[in-house]
């Protein structure tokens, strides 16, 4: 066995200290890796009853079972903890923070506790989102769009507390952006170099650069509502002289840049999905690599998309389209690649795989429909049309959390130090898939044909009802995969077989360690190699797992040699 | 950069500015606060450009930011790349903050004047 250890073979980060203060006041990046992972889930738990519930009521044209606000209320909740609570966190913090420091052989994150605090910081955010339930509830779209979010005779009054709630979390996302951004700077091991990270690294490090750019403009742009709305100030308010249009570019300065803090991260997590599981050195490793860091600037130059339809001005239309076109260069390059490395892979369809593969169908389609928003002309037709909520749910939802949870069975043996029922996974895995094309996919459909997102009923357009019917069929598809996958997982942690160390034939540093890993990672500071090369690898099965060769060369050895 | 590289960077002291030169500094922006006070009391209609005072005004103040910048936060004397990071920085504000102004300025012709409930009630005209 090569697999680096620590005097104590028994111990790990799981056991080396115990009780909830052991874990309340952790600075370890795994076990706060492990608790954004347990509190995002149970976030998008919460997300994922808002939207059956957007679903149901929307079966029948004149709604099920909710009021016309409660309806509002519905989507904006929905809305407002997927995007801030769930999608946002889901990989950097709770999947990056586990993995980027052992993927560098480091024992920690550069400030460990920032990184705890970080995790302070989104409870306090989840805890003014329940207030804001709390205090009448918000009806205001997770955008928070002016006038109405600043009429207080109009929209609920959980706007003020949201808003916070929302504030609140950008710092979180800052400080993890920060820390992961000074991680990789400074702690990179011997013979890491930036074109021998782990482009799992890469994409991190280029969320990371949006994340601590463009969220201070969220959190000024948050700062300046609120003190609208409670103080009467005309910033926003074309009533005092404001400018509902700047608050959309301030949020969408943010906004935007923030969809590629859920996908980037989800890129290359499926970077490693592909590379490992097809056991084939990622193609085009450096494009890949630097594909993240185009998108990430180009996502920065595109965020008046948005806004074609607010009365947005025609010049800055064209400039938008044009630049937004510009993104889908870097988007392809990384599909193509991918796609390149599969070809002649030894393809192991396995849970993570499957999730790998869903990540390429559906975001190629979900980029692909972007490109007809992007189009001054035919958005004109689709704004505000269950086309975009296709087209945003197939990149954000389809492709950040199928990433998302691609990464979470990719890694979950090396967390939890156990192995999940494969057969399940693969079930599970292929009914998200189909459930979610059956959900999204008639909604572009109903989305082309006219018909509004955000009406809580539809009596005047009954020939929508077959589409809505076919979205609440999938959705319930997908839901049923998401159980499936939850009581596996569980069970998994409590039954499941013992995990080896390297599962999957990894040759990146976390697969060096033990499953789990012990508290402070390794013993020294690894020596690095290839982190895609697999030749030194083979099939251990003693072990279940993969080990070096007995005949390859280790990094270190190859450097003193 | 590896750990290793990094190791002695850390044993490093901070560079350290004269207290003379900070306070020779903190003159100079002394000064340049005065200017802008001063601009402020002009009056450039007489000149025919009334616009020169926020010119001048602004221009001052990034001349003291920049003095700030180099000085008071080191970055004269540190590398080199964490000056293009401050200076990116600054020119990601000016890429937001002009585009954003920029489509104020040409949206403008195309606003409709009047408070919103003038304009609600000219929507409910029209509905009827």
């Amino acid at each position: 066995m090569t697999t680096l250890t620590t005097q104590n073979p028994n111990d790990n980060y799981l056991n080396h200290t115990k009780g909830i203060k052991s874990w309340l006041f952790t600075l370890d990046h795994k076990r706060i890796g492990v608790m954004y992972l347990v509190c995002v889930l149970l976030a998008f738990l919460l997300g994922g009853i808002f939207a059956m519930m957007i679903r149901f009521q929307l079966l029948t044209p004149e709604g099920t079972f909710m009021t016309q606000d409660q309806y509002n209320q519905a989507f904006t909740v929905h809305g407002a903890v997927m995007v801030f609570l769930v999608i946002i966190p889901a990989v950097p913090a709770a999947l990056g923070n586990f993995v980027l420091p052992i993927m560098l052989g480091a024992k920690d994150v550069a400030f460990p506790k920032l990184n705890l605090f970080s995790w302070y910081l989104w409870i306090f955010g989840l805890v003014f989102f329940l207030i804001a339930l709390g205090a009448g509830g918000i009806d205001t779209g997770w955008t928070f769009y002016t006038p109405y979010s600043i009429d207080k005779a109009s929209s609920m009054g959980g706007v003020i507390p949201a808003l916070i709630g929302a504030f609140v979390l950008g710092f979180s996302s800052i400080f993890t952006g920060m820390n992961f951004i000074v991680t990789i700077h400074r702690l990179r091991p011997k013979g890491m170099t930036w074109f021998r990270m782990p482009l799992f690294l890469w994409a991190t490090y280029a969320t990371a650069i949006i994340q601590v750019l463009a969220t201070p403009v969220i959190g000024i742009t948050l700062l300046l509502l609120i003190v609208e709305r409670s103080v009467g100030i005309g910033i926003f308010d074309p009533a005092m002289g404001g400018d509902p249009v700047l608050y959309q570019h301030f949020f969408w300065f943010y906004s935007h840049p923030a969809v590629y803090i859920m996908i980037l991260p989800a890129m290359g997590v499926v970077s490693e999905l592909i590379s490992v599981h097809s056991h084939r050195h990622i193609f085009g490793y450096k494009f890949i690599a630097y594909s993240s860091i185009s998108i990430a600037m180009f996502g920065f130059l595109v965020w008046g998309h948005h806004m074609f339809t607010s009365g947005q001005s025609a010049l800055m239309n064209i400039i938008f389209s044009l630049i937004t076109f510009s993104v889908s260069i870097p988007s392809a390059v990384k599909v193509f690649n991918w796609l390149a490395t599969l070809y002649k892979g030894s393809i192991s369809l396995n849970t993570p795989m499957l999730y790998g593969l869903s990540f390429i169908f559906i975001f190629s389609i979900g980029g692909l429909t972007g490109l007809h928003l992007a189009t001054l002309a035919t958005d004109i037709h689709l704004h505000d049309s269950y086309f975009v909520v296709a087209h945003f749910h197939y990149v954000m939802m389809g492709s950040a959390l199928i990433g998302f949870l691609g990464g979470i069975h990719h890694w979950w043996p090396k967390m939890t130090g156990k192995m999940y029922h494969e057969n399940w996974g693969r079930v599970s895995a292929i009914l998200v898939f189909i459930g979610f094309n059956i959900t999204f996919f008639s909604q572009f459909m109903m989305g082309s044909k006219g018909m509004p997102r955000r009406y809580a009923t539809y009596v005047e357009m009954p020939e929508f009802q077959i589409y809505h019917i076919w979205s609440t069929a999938g959705s319930v598809i997908l839901a049923v995969g998401f159980v499936i996958c939850a009581i596996y997982l569980l069970h998994s942690v409590f039954a499941g077989k013992k995990a080896p160390a390297n599962p999957w034939g990894g040759r990146s540093l976390e697969w060096q360690c033990p499953s789990p890993p012990p508290w402070d990672n390794f013993p020294e500071q690894p020596e690095v190699g290839d982190c895609y090369d697999y030749s030194v690898l083979e099939w251990n099965e003693e072990e279940q797992g993969y080990d070096w060769r007995k005949d390859a060369v280790h990094p270190g050895d190859e450097q003193k040699a | 950069m590896s750990n290793t590289d990094s190791s002695h960077h850390d044993d490093q002291i901070g560079h350290i500015v004269p207290i003379k030169f900070l306070i020779f500094i903190c003159c100079i922006l002394l000064f340049l606060t005065a200017v802008t006070v001063w601009v402020s009391r002009y009056d450039f209609t007489e000149i025919n450009i009334a616009e020169m005072g926020i010119i001048l005004a602004l221009a001052v103040a990034t001349v003291k930011a920049t003095i700030v910048g180099l000085y008071f936060m080191h970055l004269r004397w540190d590398r080199a790349f964490v000056g293009f990071i401050f200076v990116g920085s600054i020119l990601f504000v000016v890429l937001f903050i002009g585009i954003a102004l920029t489509d104020t300025m040409e949206y403008q012709p195309s606003i409709i004047k009047g408070d919103t409930p003038k304009v609600s009630d000219a929507m409910d005209l029209l509905k009827h």
